[in-house]
């Protein structure tokens, strides 16, 4: 097997399907010639074609469109958003048109749509690239939200994105991109939308998270170890909709839990978690479910993101929280 | 059926007043400018140039963030600027820092917007403007509104914004342009066409053939200008302004210009989709170039002028930098009490918890 970034996964995945289905689109700002601004794109057009592979006008509400018009025709888009910040601009497109495909024509018509969007925190980019919006979209009724934490589940998860009948919002943490590599299979293979993946297993606490964070979890998790505290790492991989199935077999075992989300506090994923869990396995918790997330403001300007995105210390802080309660 | 595209895009054709060479082709759209104006032109010009360089190795160094280099738009940038009044308003896009310098936005503070420090984005008493917008498109319609408020507050002021060949095919472009038209608004709309947004180019974008055009369908005048040339965008911008505050509507101007660095300094590589005849073809286009010998044939500028003029700009850069460097660190607890007037408990309890953390 070869060892790969994502970003070489999601390009292998995007090759794979291109190849595999003549109705496969990939367009977007930037996708064609330049290979996209990270390189997601790289040598597609060249290999596809101008006809598969194309740039678009700068218009974001104008490549929703496109997209949800071309899925009408039977094609099987895949318009990317440059940076996930933009997705206001495109927000009646995913969530008033795409996602609403299926029941407004009463089940006539779907909209087989996978929107990858880079996004995520810790690369100092300018204001409304880094931005944690998956809530936006969790939301929204008709739409699953994807979101990799690996190479590996980046190529299967995007294959299988790709070949779900309805959209999906695939999104691509950018400080995962290069940061390591791991084994991702040359050939093709799926991982079924909304599983979750115990990424370690432990007996004392269930961690839950998602994205960039699950790295922090996992850092956290060998440092409680030392401390004879076993924490089970679960990455939702999906947080829309979300494999509660998993989450509580494992809270049932560990009976205290924590979730860690990059995203803001207010609403957003982790909320929902902790509802959930409460719901389905109270009898089982021995401490209240805590939250590690960012504080409740905008995305910093970058220098001070640093301080701004939870880390592996503050789920350190958070298990023996609910470890000692 | 009469088809009319034909007869509209003939009629757009490149306003110039200098040429390559320096010599004026138009003399009946000289500008009206005194010999110490058009140096005050050539300063700016020199200085920005200084301050793309500077700031492109500094970013290389580490010691600036996001930045978008701007030699080659010196005359789109500056000479639309000199035609405003010190009250009119600013709503520039990521590549118009240098407009908001020359507004009055301290150096300092423009290295701190680059550096991703909110009070780079905090503009002095009496600058009349917004920090860059990152969004594109999102200033057009913006201008609209600002542009309206000064109309019904009755003042003798525009509200002028900047974009680039790609934020035209926004859908805010036209609903900007629209809006202001419809209101009869202060406004001027400029783009600065310099052929690419990021890798693609200019005839990708549109299959209109002048970008200027588009105020057709807004009802309003267009022009397309050469944007290499200071006194052709001078005086397009000096006409539309005066246009504005005698209620006649807002312009659209498109200047056509080019960029010489990369897109911005993450990472792009503009050797993947332009190639260097297309940069030399351009880099004889020169701003500076043709504005230096149209001032040295009338004696107004000399190669001593020049080098005072970039050693007094090395100088207040490397000041503004040292004064970036003083200035306190931006801090969570400083954003969180950003947020709001005044805070809602989540924050407040979030304000405790950032204080605590930020004492460690
Ligand atoms: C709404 C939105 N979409 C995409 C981007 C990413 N982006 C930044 S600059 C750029 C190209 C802009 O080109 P142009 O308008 O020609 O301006 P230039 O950079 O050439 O000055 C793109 C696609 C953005 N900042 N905002
Ligand atoms: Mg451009």
């Amino acid at each position: 097997m070869a060892q790969k970034t994502m970003i070489q996964a999601i390009t292998d995945a995007l090759r794979i399907e291109l190849k595999n289905d003549e109705n496969v689109l990939v367009f977007g700002e930037d996708v064609g010639k330049n290979g996209g601004v990270f390189r997601a794109t790289e040598g597609l057009q060249d290999e596809f074609g101008e006809d598969r592979v194309f740039d678009t006008p700068l218009a974001e509400s104008g490549i929703g469109g496109l997209a949800t018009g071309l899925a009408l025709q039977g094609y099987r888009p895949v318009p990317e958003i440059q940076f996930f910040g933009f997705v206001y601009e495109v927000m009646d497109s995913i969530n008033g048109q795409m996602a609403r495909m299926r029941y407004r024509s009463g089940n006539t018509k779907n909209a087989p749509i996978t929107i990858p969007s880079p996004f995520g925190g810790g690369v100092h980019t300018p204001e409304l690239h880094a931005d944690s919006l998956e809530g936006l979209i969790a939301q929204q009724p008709g739409i699953k939200v994807v979101i990799p934490s690996t190479p590996y589940d980046a190529k299967g998860l995007l294959l299988a994105s790709i070949r779900d009948n309805d959209p999906v919002v695939f999104l691509e943490h950018m400080k995962l991109y290069r940061s390591f590599r791991g084994e991702v299979p040359d050939e093709d293979y799926t991982i079924e939308l909304g599983k979750a993946d115990v990424k370690r297993e432990g007996k004392d606490v269930t961690i839950i998270s998602y994205g960039a964070m699950v790295h922090a979890a996992l850092k956290a998790a060998d440092e409680l170890a030392k401390d004879n505290i076993e924490a089970e790492v679960i990455d939702l991989r999906t947080v829309s909709p979300i494999d509660y199935e998993t989450i509580i077999k494992s809270v049932e075992k560990t009976n205290h839990a924590i979730v860690v989300q990059e995203a803001q506090r207010q609403a957003g994923v982790a909320a929902n978690v902790v509802a959930e869990i409460q719901e389905r396995a109270i009898l089982h918790l021995e401490a209240p479910v805590l939250r590690v997330t960012a504080p409740d403001t905008v995305y910093p300007f970058s220098e001070a993101e640093e301080i701004w995105l939870p880390d592996h210390k503050d789920i350190i802080e958070k298990v023996n929280e609910v470890m000692n309660f | 059926m009469k088809h009319v595209l034909e007869n509209i895009e003939s009629q757009f054709e490149m306003f110039q007043v200098l040429n390559e060479k320096g010599e004026i082709v138009n003399k009946d759209a000289m500008p009206d400018l005194s010999d110490e104006q058009l140096k005050e032109l050539m300063t700016r010009m020199v200085y920005t140039r200084v301050l793309d360089q500077r700031s492109i190795a500094l970013n290389r160094q580490g010691r600036l963030g996001f930045y978008a280099p701007t030699a080659g738009q010196e005359a789109s940038q500056l000479g639309s600027h000199y035609a405003l009044d010190k009250e009119d308003y600013i709503l520039p896009g990521y590549r118009d820092v240098p407009q908001l310098i020359w507004h009055g936005l301290p150096l300092y503070q423009a290295f701190l917007f680059s550096r991703g420090h909110f009070h780079g984005n905090q503009m002095p008493e009496g600058v009349n403007a917004l920090s860059p917008q990152i969004i594109i498109g999102a200033q057009y319609v913006q201008a609209a509104g600002v542009a309206l408020g000064l109309k019904k507050r009755g003042k003798k002021n525009v509200a002028i914004t900047y974009t680039g060949d790609g934020g035209t095919s926004q859908g805010d472009f036209y609903e900007g342009m629209n809006f202001a038209a419809a209101y009869k608004a202060n406004a001027i709309f400029i783009v600065q066409n310099n052929g690419f947004a990021i890798s693609v180019p200019r005839d990708k974008q549109t299959a209109a053939k002048t970008l200027a055009q588009k105020a057709v369908a807004a009802g309003i005048e267009g022009i397309q200008v050469d944007g290499m040339d200071v006194l052709a965008v001078y005086a397009a911008t000096k006409h539309a302004r005066e246009r504005a505050i005698n209620g006649e509507g807002p312009t659209l101007i498109e200047t056509l210009t080019y960029r010489y660095g990369p897109h911005t300094m993450a990472g792009d590589d503009p050797t993947r989709y332009r190639t260097s005849d297309l940069d030399s073809e351009w880099e004889k286009k020169d701003p500076l170039v043709r504005f230096r010998t149209f001032l040295e044939n009338k004696n107004l500028w000399s190669e001593e002028e020049e080098n005072k003029v970039i050693e007094k700009a090395k100088a207040e850069i490397k000041d503004a930098i040292k004064q970036a460097d003083k200035y306190p660190k931006q801090k969570v607890t400083d954003l969180i009490s950003n947020m709001f007037e005044t805070l809602p408990t989540n924050l407040e309890e979030q304000m405790e918890e950032y204080k605590e953390k930020e004492s460690k």
